[in-house]
């Protein structure tokens, strides 16, 4: 069994694969913000936070933080070459108005038709909707980083959501510890098996309808 | 036009009434006019509506005021680090409305902006539509944000002149400038007041109209 590490480790370097030289990104909270450390040196990424920055760098060395300049999670971070500051509403409009490439999103829940739920659990865990409903929205493709199953060992990939939605139809890829699968009008294909586990038990874990293709890939 | 008043923070806390609605500038904590929070919270007038992206924490940012129980209610984003504001969630003693973060920013940039409203695609398909109307423009649907306008706005900013020009710092620049904008009364908290024509014209990000009183930061 891998521990929760490993896991996170898995899909975030998996991840890292999808991000071209140039992309404008944002990475949520949880799983998405250990996606930096796999990105090839030779590629230049321009990272995007809610509060208003693009271009930002990684997390300063303790006794460096600057007091006014953290990201959408409240983490520090720094200043790089070419870092850019305005304000939370224009950092919207990149979002909504097609200026952003990629983003990666947390979830708790996606389906067959790409809808994925990740802001509340009615009655249970309500922590708000913050700007994952834009970047839904918005970004130009959506990938969903998730472990493939919830706590109890239970599907989080559902023929249908059954929690409330933060986007309809708007998830292209789902990136977990076990597969990669793509989001198409026709289903849910997979691309990818990790070489630590096999189709059959992907199937078993998975409750939507997967299109398997004849050759799939590894990763891991 | 007249040029804002240097005022205490225990003075602008005086120019809110209870039951006011607030427009505060913060992200998590950062940027937030800790200074006019903390002489509200001294104050202590009650049922405020507070409308903010997130209330920051329990004992930092905008939280204190909910801590403090001096919120009625809530137009916000996310409030997953003031337990306060969970807690009076969960037993109905602070009235919350959950928005699309982008979505608020625009009906408080829309009521600065004297607009009617702003048409937006976020938060279709999900339970946040159910919540507002929507219009069909050349045959798209549309989520009508409705503007929110304040009795009075709380911002901070790093440096202001006299004038009320103000510039901001790093990202605690966030929602303060268009928090400015839309608030019958807009107090800025600043670390530093300097003389008019000091500020380069090109850095200043809020222009001085929009201001009505400087407090400086101690």
């Amino acid at each position: 069994m891998l521990d929760k590490n490993e896991i996170q480790h898995i899909i975030a370097r998996r991840i890292a694969k999808e991000i071209n030289d140039g992309d404008v990104v944002n990475l949520g909270v949880g799983i998405p913000t250990f996606v930096p450390i796999y990105l090839p040196k030779n590629i230049h990424v321009i990272t995007h936070s809610e509060n208003g920055i693009l271009g930002f760098g990684p997390a300063p060395k303790k006794g460096e933080e600057h007091p006014d300049l953290t990201n959408a999670g409240g983490g520090f971070i720094t200043e790089v070459k070419g870092t850019s500051y305005f304000d939370s509403a224009l950092s919207f409009s990149i979002i909504r108005g097609g200026h952003l490439d990629l983003t990666v999103l947390g979830a708790l829940q996606v389906d067959q038709e790409g809808n994925i739920a990740n802001w509340m659990i009615p009655g249970k865990f309500v922590p708000g909707i913050g700007g994952a409903m834009d970047l839904c929205a918005g970004a130009k493709k959506i990938i969903a980083a998730m472990t493939h199953t919830d706590k109890d060992g239970g599907p989080k990939i559902l023929k249908k959501c059954t929690l409330p939605l933060t986007g309809p139809n708007c998830v292209d890829l789902i990136v977990t510890e076990m597969a990669v699968i793509e989001v198409t009008p026709k289903g849910l294909v997979v691309k990818e098996v990790a070489s630590w586990t096999n189709i059959e038990d992907v199937k078993k874990l998975t409750e939507a309808d997967l299109i398997i293709p004849s050759k799939i890939g590894s990763f891991c | 036009m007249a040029k804002p008043q240097i005022i205490s923070a225990a003075k602008a806390a005086q120019l809110v009434k209870d039951g006011d609605t607030l427009l505060i500038g913060s992200f998590l904590a950062i940027g937030c006019p800790q200074q006019l929070i903390d002489a509200l919270v001294t104050s202590g007038q009650k049922n405020l509506h507070v409308v903010c992206i997130s209330p920051d924490y329990d004992d930092r940012g905008i939280g204190k005021l909910l801590f403090n129980k001096q919120v009625k209610s809530l137009q916000t984003s996310w409030h997953g680090f003031s337990k306060a504001s969970q807690a009076g969630f969960h037993d109905g003693s602070i009235k919350i409305e959950f928005n699309p973060q982008g979505g608020l920013l625009e009906r408080v940039r829309a009521a600065g902006a004297g607009l009617g409203g702003i048409l937006s695609p976020v938060g279709l398909g999900t339970p946040v539509e159910k919540e507002r109307e929507t219009i069909m423009v050349d045959s798209k649907k549309w989520i009508l944000e409705k503007p929110i306008h304040g009795d009075v706005s709380l911002i901070n900013a790093k440096k202001a002149d006299k004038m009320g020009n103000l510039v901001y710092s790093k990202s605690a620049r966030n929602c303060n400038p268009i928090m400015a904008t839309a608030g019958k009364i807009v107090i800025a908290q600043v670390d530093e007041i300097v003389e008019i024509g000091e500020i380069d014209p090109e850095h200043i990000v809020t222009p001085g109209v929009f201001i009505d009183y400087l407090v400086l930061s101690e």
